[in-house]
């Protein structure tokens, strides 16, 4: 293969957003109609009432709260591939960041949704703002809830910016190579960028304090998620393990995703010269350790609940493992922490099919591993006169279905008008003589 | 008024590099790197010292950590009222709130010291401007006047511009 050069990487990156073939639009109208089914499924919910899920007493939180926990886990890799890596100085996140990055943004507008659907009156949303009622009563700010507020609307404020500013110096290669609307687009979008040195000394110092303030961040935010539930006295909630338990499996569930969403782009746009093997791999050894930490996680929590001696917590457990939620347990047990440790064999880890099966299985186990610690929980807490089971309507499962394609629908969106590798990183890590 | 200027274009970043150092030895004063990536010879030869955008953060980071307390403690005193056995000023719930909001206002902070220092948006494109800057060229611009713009365009050529033009 001829060695890339700094054209070579031009043009490959610019050739994925010229206009797009049939397969785009017939895969985009079936995101849009998937779309408009969850709509229409949020719109007889708000006519009919919160009713029509299966939310009831005492099952409160259900499908809408497991798909929020589960989309906010999957914006974390971006930002981990993005800020962390980049402070390891990893230099094979350069491929990759990219579509990390935009999948984060992608994934939190998706968890935001989750709420506000959520939200019996929905229109009210803004209650949870910190402003003052009549009577000068102002939000409780002992509450996890409004934590959560802060934490989501700060990660999803500063993952938009870290994503924008990693894209302008690319942005301007595109206006000065492409004509007609798409130069202006791109022209404004990329500030008027020149590369002037001023602009790049400075440019790369913000993106060093970007990336070292994401990091903390991106920590914090399934921190707050997980106090959510530990902040309560729910038996399966009321854990000191829950932040990073739930931190290490937003970035599991994160990594599967990123591989999941590459595997078809790399073809796709035939990008093997720039997604090689090798970062898949390293991806599926990052899969190893975080499979293995939640795999540990889901053991501590039976030690805990044995060792605490509280009987509450003996009977929660046992029946996640043995009552009506097993099945759903003992997927998320094996998609989650047996299955990743196949990548273990190198062989599995080189493979795109394996590669892709793996991740598709995480994504479903860590969908099951929120839906059994909030549901299971919820169902079978103190008294047995208190206990109710809870099934998923087909309200629900449409607008989950519904926001999985709103997620592909901004990505398909992505990869046709942005860059989808950063041309400005592949450059810098080409040999001095490329250029 | 526009200053007259030479610009010279090169392949490689290196050679930018050497142009300016052997420019400022002639003694020209004023350079502009323009290229598609950042290059460490470039900035070692220009000098031009650590950026003052990590001023920003960390004042945005401290400004939004205090104003995480305030307004928490601030909030929570208009209405004295007892929440879960809990002091009215809990300061332990409330580094949550000053953490995330250190976090967003040092990262704003951050982007408005980017784009106060870089001079972003810019609306009209700079003298001597070339759209390959962006690809896979670098262009050095020397101001000078014009009686020593001859022997400016002399050494870019010396220091290996493919290209040389006045501006």
């Amino acid at each position: 293969m001829q060695p890339l050069t700094f054209r070579q990487v031009d043009r490959d990156i610019l050739r994925t957003m010229e206009p797009p073939g049939r397969l785009y639009y017939g895969l985009l109208a079936l995101v849009l109609a998937v779309i408009l089914w969850g709509v229409y499924a949020w719109w007889y919910q708000i006519q009919t009432g919160l009713a029509v899920a299966g939310l009831n007493n005492p099952v409160g939180w259900g499908t809408y709260i497991t798909n929020f926990v589960f989309w906010v886990g999957i914006a974390h890799s971006g930002t981990l591939i993005s800020a962390i890596l980049f402070l390891f100085r990893a230099r094979w996140r350069t491929a990759v960041y990219r579509s990390a990055e935009a999948m984060t943004v992608f994934a939190i507008m998706t968890a935001g949704l989750f709420p506000l659907i959520h939200l019996g009156r929905p229109w009210y949303f803004y209650w949870l703002l910190p402003y003052p009622n009549q009577r000068n009563l102002w939000p409780n700010f002992q509450s996890p809830l409004l934590w959560d507020v802060f934490a989501i609307g700060t990660y999803m404020t500063v993952s938009v910016t870290f994503f924008f500013i990693g894209l302008i110096p690319d942005l301007a290669t595109a206006r000065d190579q492409t004509s007609g609307w798409r130069r202006l687009f791109y022209g404004i979008l990329s500030l008027g960028w020149r590369g002037s040195d001023r602009e790049w000394r400075h440019y790369r110092s913000g993106y060093l304090f970007f990336a070292a303030l994401a990091t903390p961040l991106v920590v914090s935010v399934h921190s707050v998620v997980s106090w959510d539930f530990a902040m309560s006295i729910v038996p399966g909630w009321h854990s000191t393990i829950f932040a990073p338990y739930f931190v290490a499996g937003a970035i599991h569930s994160g990594l599967a995703m990123v591989i999941t969403i590459l595997l078809p782009l790399r073809r796709i746009f035939r990008l093997e010269a720039y997604l090689l093997p090798r970062h898949f791999e390293n991806l599926a050894k990052l899969i190893i350790v975080t499979g293995l930490i939640v795999g540990y996680a889901y053991l501590v929590e039976f030690f805990l609940a044995w060792y605490s001696g509280n009987v509450y917590e003996h009977a929660v457990f046992l029946d996640r493992a043995t009552g009506h939620y097993a099945p759903e347990f003992w997927i998320m047990v094996t998609f989650n922490a047996v299955l990743p440790l196949l990548f273990f064999i190198r062989r599995v880890r080189t493979s795109p099919a394996w590669l892709l099966g793996i991740s598709l299985g995480i994504n479903i186990g860590m969908w099951f591993e929120r839906f059994v610690i909030i549901v299971a929980s919820l169902a079978h807490s103190y008294i047995p006169f208190s206990w109710g089971l809870y099934r998923p309507t087909w309200v629900e499962l449409s607008i989950t279905a519904g926001s999985f394609a709103w997620f592909l629908f901004w990505f398909l969106l992505f990869a046709k008008f942005l860059p989808s590798v950063s041309m400005t990183e592949v450059k810098e890590q080409l040999p001095e003589e490329a250029g | 008024m526009i200053r007259p200027g030479v610009v010279g274009i090169f392949a490689d970043g290196g050679q930018a590099a050497h142009a300016v150092t052997t420019l400022r030895r002639e003694g020209f004063e004023g350079f502009e790197v323009y290229g598609p990536v950042p290059h460490p010879a470039v900035e070692a030869a220009l000098e031009a010292g650590v950026s003052p955008v990590r001023r920003y953060t960390l004042a945005g980071g401290v400004l939004g950590c205090a104003s995480g307390f305030a307004l928490t403690a601030w909030t929570a005193l208009q209405w004295n009222l007892i929440v879960g056995g809990k002091p009215v000023v809990a300061l332990v719930p409330f580094v949550v709130i000053a953490f995330e909001l250190a976090v967003l206002f040092g990262a704003l902070a951050t982007l408005l010291g980017v784009l106060v220092h870089a001079r972003l948006p810019r609306l009209r494109p700079e003298v001597g401007q070339d759209p390959r800057f962006s690809g896979d060229r670098f262009g050095l611009l020397v101001w000078c006047e014009a009686d020593r713009a001859a022997a400016a365009e002399a050494a870019l050529r010396l220091a290996g511009a493919e290209e040389v033009r006045r501006v």
